[in-house]
């Protein structure tokens, strides 16, 4: 296997973008990226992008080609793949894009994420989030995907010290974050109170719980470490590239606490790697809910299980603390767009890795780690990059 | 949901019909056709559960999709089976009355409607016993 590195990046703004379209957002983002690796497109020489649900989203499919054709690259005609995997699409497409490289069968290759969520309505988009759960025995007997997040959240404060206040820090920590973030959705810093005094969705959980609908793209670049410096004096390598499945539906876990899927893609992803949770700088981890930013953490090894709400009052997970956990805002703050998520955690980790964060710069950041989620825990992708 | 995909599972959302692996001793509900602790060597039969189970985790849904919506707040729960398994389902108590631990028996009822005029899907829901 070769050594592969990230050569470029390249985000959208993320947000309720009535203006651009969904051709629109990732010929932004890929154009980013371009520019952000001195690349023109004819080097390219596959593309792999994550896309949840186009197909009820704007009614498209067939996105590999679609993505191609509007990127100007029908006249190379690259292979260009669609990957799903729901919310954890981005992860699974920069993963595809590692391992083309890894294997040498391409050299540039260009990873992407995008979803266009406000096409449709509120109910609409609910319903196709659904999705990514069991449709036969969850979704259609009435579970939203905040109602089982909000089951997990009920299971876990029935069994460990969590309080509904330590829950609101996470959010809280999360827009502090988002706030520095240019690219982030809601820019805003927020209380513990307005967590506490949002509408309930699906108790314990309130609407300051739940990552937002949102429009979104994100490209990264990746290549051979040996070429890297061809197109960039920072590239970014590629430690570990991990992946695990889980039961689709939350009922069937072992535990309901417990993604056991992060567990596992977590430890390949420190083997693979050969570091050791101290030497992380940073991680990026799933927020879709309030909950699972606590359950990441002590999935992935952070702290033990139940610790997780001492350690967020503790402030181990911000800027400063032991672990910065979500310096992008993560999806709380900074949108979650579900497709292009998992792409956007990696622009996150290399512009902190090249020290281009700004005021959510983690000081001497050396190694960074990525968790992207599917449903409730089916998927998990888990990434680890070093300067 | 279309009528064939409705129909083809009705004996399981009425009547509580499940799977049962003869060489591990295990339920399956909801069902499954292959079970992934024996593999080939599982041999599935059918089998139809008591319905007493209890609560093990629960949610108030108050905003759900449109289908649901003239339901809300309405309880969703993970029930474990007294068998074994574990069903998501929502659960026919006030969201004061739900708790961890609480026992509860299936019951027949309407689960939702595909629009106005369309097929009416009923299914398996649970009360307090």
């Amino acid at each position: 296997m070769r050594d592969v590195a990230v050569i470029g990046i390249g985000c959208t703004n993320f947000g309720e973008v009535w203006e651009s379209s969904f051709r629109d957002l990732f010929v932004t983002a890929g154009a980013l990226a371009l520019e952000d690796a001195g690349l023109s497109g004819e080097t390219i020489d596959a593309m792999y992008v994550g896309n949840m649900s186009a197909g009820r989203f704007i009614e498209q499919e067939h996105i590999g080609a679609l993505i191609a054709d509007y990127a100007g690259l029908t006249t190379t005609h690259i292979p260009s793949t669609r990957v799903e995997a729901a919310c954890a699409s981005g992860g699974l497409a920069f993963r595809q894009a590692v391992i083309a490289v890894a294997s040498g069968m391409e050299d540039i290759v260009v990873a992407a994420g995008v979803e266009k969520m406000t096409d449709v309505e509120p109910g609409a988009s609910t319903d196709a989030l659904t999705g990514a759960a069991d449709r036969e025995w969850e979704g259609f007997i009435g579970a939203t995907f905040p109602g089982l997040y909000a089951m997990i959240a009920t299971d876990y404060m029935n069994r460990y010290p969590l309080t509904r206040e330590d829950l609101a820090l996470v959010p809280v920590k999360n827009h502090k974050n988002g706030a520095n973030n240019p690219i982030a959705q809601f820019r805003q810093e927020i209380t513990v109170d307005t967590v506490l005094n949002s509408t309930l969705v699906a108790d314990p959980l309130r609407l300051f719980d739940c990552s937002p609908i949102t429009d979104g793209a994100a490209a990264v670049i990746v290549a051979p470490l040996e070429r890297a410096r061809e197109f960039t004096d920072t590239p970014i390598k590629i430690l570990a590239t991990a992946q695990a499945s889980d039961t689709i539906a939350l009922h069937d876990r072992r535990d309901i606490s417990t993604l056991d899927a992060t567990i596992a893609a977590g430890e390949r992803a420190f083997r693979m790697a050969r570091v050791e949770h101290k030497d992380i700088d940073l991680v990026e981890v799933h927020d879709c809910f309030s909950i699972a930013e606590i359950c990441a953490i002590e999935d992935l090894g952070f702290c033990r299980k139940g610790e997780a709400g001492w350690f967020t009052r503790e402030g181990e997970t911000q800027i400063g603390g032991k672990i910065p956990v979500n310096t992008s805002g993560g999806l709380k703050s900074c949108g979650h767009p579900v497709g292009a998520t998992g792409i956007k955690q990696v622009c996150e980790v290399v512009q902190q890795l090249r020290g281009e964060a700004g005021k959510r710069q983690v000081n001497g950041a050396k190694i960074g780690m990525t968790h992207n989620v599917g449903g409730t825990g089916a998927t998990v992708a888990v990434h680890i990059l070093g300067v | 949901m279309s009528v064939a995909r409705f129909w083809r599972k009705i004996p399981q959302r009425y009547n509580l019909i499940g799977t049962k692996c003869l060489t591990c001793g295990r339920y399956f509900y909801p069902p499954r056709t292959f079970c992934p602790l024996c593999r080939r060597d599982g041999k599935i039969v059918e089998h139809e559960f008591s319905g007493r189970g209890k609560v093990i985790t629960f949610t108030v849904i108050r905003s759900s999709s449109d289908q649901f919506e003239h339901l809300t707040p309405y309880v969703l729960a993970i029930i474990e089976l007294e068998e074994g398994s574990r069903v998501t389902a929502q659960v026919v108590t006030s969201p004061e009355e739900i708790k961890i631990g609480m026992q509860v028996k299936r019951i027949f009822r309407k689960i939702s409607t595909d629009g106005e005029s369309g097929v009416i899907h009923y299914g398996t829901k649970f009360t307090p016993l």
